[in-house]
């Protein structure tokens, strides 16, 4: 008799014997260090593991992790994935992609993926920037950014990734930053655990085309004023001497000072499981507002939502419980035939 | 009461080799509903048949009007049916537009059923008549019956309580009735069907069955047809047949595949016409494991059945040009990683939107070449709409045996067109080996079979085969990026060469007719039909001609540059400017002729018969 025991791997498992090609500095190489170690803690065995990928800088991620994998086409990582898990549910498939790779060309499939809820772990490598192509404005480029392209600057408002996921009624939606090496691997092992879409966007540094771009939220002494940390069941607050807290007032947030009679107990508590996505949606659209932090950790983890490839495969073992296997012989025979005889 | 049998004491009885009959009026007329069933009908009582719909791309036109006219012409008979025939004996029309649209093609002295009650003047305006034909003796070259079928079927119905547009949809079924007794047909297989498609409301049950009973005894009483045609069954090869059209024949060969290689079948696709019926045909095979995914976009159509070939289905996509143009760059991809995979493109008029429901042969080239840089994939096509089924399993097995992409090119006359096809036994059916590489002893990605080239099928889930692909240049053998500049010239090279092999594994072809001779036709899918009828009423005539359709048009078979030299000259017949023709030039040196047909319609065989007349002047 055998006992089932857990694979044991260690995050050098999932190193290949590679050249890394990602520039000297790129925060790309924070967040292969993160995967590689959440993936050596999650008990799996390697060679289901599939991780699969569009075009740009963040693309050529495969090739740096010793599973399977496969670097696709511009856009089109999660139609692949899709395609993949539903002929093989049982694999672990991660896609890893960009803001211009998931949100301009592969725009579609993203939302499509999001909406069927599809068991893929998404991870979004934004950098506000084109780096593979030279210095292009994203879709997420700040309005008015100066680029190659836009020497005038842009005229187009950027898309917020987390509010486009929940606005496709995503079922898990979190952000994490590249630097911040522990938020980011609990937020991955969160992802991982989550069974159906799971998008996570990783605030990501470019230090090329677009260095510094996040660094109102990654700055040591910037950071405290200017991101919220959400963690469930525990209530909103901020700032260097956590003195500032979020307040929901009706249908709007607000930001309140602690101290002179407001309390914790007066705060939002967040509530990751909220079943209505106009609650993440209302966190997420925070940074729009002057004054306002940015959000980290999980937005929005919806479990009651059954996985597309989990409904696929009910559906046909359904069919073949009622009909039976299918019968060649007899499909091939089907319906009004007649005889010529010799 | 009325029995589901009568008993015709008839009048005169002529028994004939051969009809054509077409059902034409507003394509909410239900003319392909009756057209199918009498196509069913004459096949069941053992007639050779091919058929032809030819429907608009709008789904309603303007009621009466000529842009909204939809046709279904059969051609039945006791000997060898290679066409719908290019001329009609028996037109049904509907209303003055059908009439209008369709009367060219009545042969001369033919029967001419028209339906007397929509000939009001507004009838004939919105036909853009200036005079009645029923009464200017335009018509007097055909043998006319003028029928008042809605009135008359508002009758046959009149105490089911059913409302006057009710009664009037079932006026199709009265005309149905009227063939039937015309060709001496048993009414009993549409009764049957009528049965099962309207069992929910057993209201329209009743009334379909009442009209088409009505239409049948309105030539038995009314004594308007002095005669009434027999044709007697045609002699086919022994076996069990049905009638299938293209696209159900294609649908059935991927089932037949996936069961033959044991490996489930995957498909994506985006709703496109004329290729829709294969997702809905295989939409409705749960039973047999076969997965559908309809997705977002032709891309993710493509890209997912490449994603589930990786994972070790068999990954199919179905679409038609436009569709197509968007897959190219996915299509791309599988060549790059060198995954099996079936493509199907049932081709249509264009180009961009064009004629979505005509049929056209001239994405040949597009197949071949419409990639980026050097992206050889093996490209086949169907000769019949039973073919297709064939072409699947083909296609099936070349794409696993050579790890390729393969393109299926059909048309919209194979898709929609239906034919008697003989039913294989499954134990007749060829096999489909499949290897997974499991051995991680030396595994290499892109280390490769001597004989074929292929590199193996390493699917995820594989303890020790981890690896990477994509579609950047890669090293041989190792499969690792690699940009270096003869790396990529002998990759180039060895893709092509993969291509090229697969002649190896295709039969050589074997000219239909003479084996040598004055004239050779090489032509490729849908044409097949009228090639076959012009090649048998010419050599009759003492004219040495071969025929060549290739199923195989990439790469060709091995033999196909020295059958082309026995013959003097060469013609090929294509629904497209010349694009078979191209290739042949360009590969074989021959001076082979075009001879081209771009109408949305296919070659009729008189129009291949004075061709090829001409070729001997």
């Amino acid at each position: 008799m055998t006992t089932a025991t857990l694979p044991v791997h260690t995050k050098k498992d999932f190193q290949t014997d590679q050249e890394i090609r990602w520039c000297p500095g790129c925060g790309d190489y924070a967040i292969l260090s993160a995967v590689q170690s959440v993936f050596a803690d999650l008990g799996i065995p390697r060679e289901k593991f599939v991780i699969v990928s569009g075009i740009g800088c963040s693309s050529r991620f495969p090739y740096y992790m010793n599973t399977f994998g496969f670097h696709t086409i511009h856009g089109r990582a999660p139609a692949i994935a899709t395609g993949l898990k539903l002929a093989r549910p049982d694999l672990e498939v991660w896609v890893a992609t960009g803001d211009g790779d998931s949100l301009s060309i592969g725009g579609n499939h993203t939302i499509h993926m999001l909406r069927r809820n599809v068991g893929l772990k998404v991870l979004l490598f934004n950098n506000r920037i084109y780096g593979l192509t030279k210095g292009q404005y994203s879709p997420t480029s700040e309005i008015g950014k100066r680029t190659k392209s836009t020497p005038y600057g842009t005229a187009d408002r950027p898309f917020n990734p987390i509010s486009l996921a929940i606005g496709a009624e995503a079922t898990f939606v979190a952000r994490s930053v590249d630097v911040f090496q522990q938020h980011l691997k609990d937020t991955l092992k969160k992802a991982a655990a989550h069974k159906g879409s799971a998008y996570v966007e990783i605030l990501q540094n470019c230090n090329i085309f677009n260095d510094g771009a996040w660094d109102t939220v990654t700055e040591r002494d910037a950071r405290s004023e200017h991101v919220v940390q959400l963690e469930h069941g525990k209530p909103l607050i901020f700032g260097k001497n956590r003195d500032k807290g979020i307040r929901a007032n009706g249908l709007e947030l607000e930001i309140v000072p602690l101290g002179n009679g407001v309390t914790e107990k007066d705060l939002l508590v967040h509530d990751e499981h909220h079943p209505r996505p106009s609650y993440a949606f209302m966190l997420a659209h925070m940074e729009h507002r002057p004054g306002f932090p940015t959000p980290i950790g999980v937005l929005r983890s919806w479990g009651e939502i059954p996985r597309y490839e989990d409904l696929i495969t009910a559906q046909i073992e359904e069919v073949q419980a009622k009909r039976g296997k299918g019968d060649l012989e007899k499909l091939l025979r089907a319906g009004d035939t007649w005889e010529v005889r010799p | 009461m009325v029995t589901s049998t009568i008993n015709v004491p008839p009048r005169k009885r002529e028994i004939i080799e051969k009809a054509v009959i077409r059902f034409c009026g507003d394509s909410g007329d239900g003319m392909q509903v009756t057209g199918s069933q009498f196509s069913n009908t004459v096949a069941l009582y053992g007639n050779d048949l091919a058929t032809f719909p030819d429907f608009p791309a709008e789904i309603r036109a303007p009621a009466g009007t000529l842009p909204g006219v939809s046709g279904f012409q059969v051609h039945f008979s006791s000997s060898d049916v290679y066409t719908p025939g290019d001329s009609v004996d028996v037109l049904v029309t509907m209303n003055p537009a059908a009439l209008k649209m369709n009367l060219p093609d009545l042969k001369t002295n033919g029967i001419l059923i028209v339906n007397l009650d929509n000939f009001e003047e507004t009838d004939l305006r919105k036909a853009q008549m200036s005079s009645n034909p029923l009464e200017d003796h335009s018509l007097d070259a055909y043998r006319l019956f003028s029928v008042p079928l809605a009135k008359l079927t508002r009758a046959a119905l009149k105490d089911l309580g059913l409302d006057a547009k009710s009664m009037d949809r079932c006026k199709n079924f009265f005309a149905l009735g009227m063939c039937y007794w015309l060709y001496n047909r048993s009414m009993d297989s549409t009764l049957l069907w009528i049965d099962e498609k309207f069992q929910k409301i057993p209201q329209l049950v009743q009334a379909n069955r009442l009209a088409m009973q009505a239409g049948y005894s309105y030539c038995e009483a009314t004594e308007a047809f002095q005669i009434s045609y027999e044709i007697p069954p045609a002699k086919l090869v022994p076996g069990v047949y049905r009638n299938i059209s293209g696209n159900a024949a294609l649908a059935l060969g991927f089932v037949a595949a996936s069961r033959q290689a044991g490996l489930p079948l995957f498909l994506g696709s985006y709703p496109i016409t004329p290729a829709s019926d294969i997702l809905h045909e295989l939409s409705a095979y749960k039973d047999f494991g076969v997965i559908t995914f309809q997705a977002e976009d032709e891309i993710a159509a493509i890209t997912s059945a490449i994603g589930a070939a990786y994972a070790g289905a068999i990954g199919i996509t179905t679409t038609s040009g436009p569709g197509m143009s968007l897959k190219t760059e996915a299509l791309g991809l599988a060549v790059a990683v060198e995954l099996p995979l079936v493509v199907c493109d049932i081709q249509r008029g264009g180009p961009s939107t064009g004629l979505p429901t005509k049929t056209e042969q001239a994405d040949l080239l597009q197949a071949l070449f419409a990639r980026n840089s050097e992206a050889p994939v093996p490209v086949l096509a169907p000769a019949t709409p039973g073919d297709c089924f064939w072409i699947a399993l083909e296609a099936v097995r070349i794409a696993i045996k050579h790890m390729v992409p393969v393109i299926v090119l059909s048309d919209g006359y194979l898709a929609n067109g239906a034919e008697p096809w003989r039913i294989p036994s499954v134990s007749d059916l060829p096999a489909i080996p499949v290897h997974f590489e499991t051995n991680p002893v030396n595994f290499q990605p892109y280390r490769r079979d001597p004989e074929t080239l292929a590199r193996p099928w390493a699917i995820p889930g594989t303890p020790g085969l981890e690896h990477r692909i994509g579609g950047i240049e890669k090293q041989d053998v190792t499969g690792n990026v690699n940009y270096e500049p003869l790396n990529h010239e002998h990759m180039v090279r060895l893709r092509a060469e993969k291509v090229e092999r697969v002649a190896r594994d295709i039969p050589d072809v074997v000219p239909a007719g003479d084996p040598s001779g004055d004239l050779l036709i090489v032509a490729w899918g849908s044409t097949h039909g009228p090639i076959t009828a012009a090649l048998k009423s010419q050599r009759a005539k003492g004219r040495r001609i071969g025929h060549v359709h290739l199923r195989h048009l990439n790469p060709f078979p091995r033999n196909l540059g020295e059958v082309i030299g026995r013959y003097d000259r060469v013609l090929v017949p294509e629904m497209n400017m010349g694009q078979l023709v191209m290739l042949l030039r360009a590969k074989y040196l021959v001076d082979a002729r075009p001879y081209n047909k771009i109408q949305g319609k296919p070659f009729k065989t008189s129009e291949i018969e004075s061709k090829i007349e001409e070729m001997f002047d």
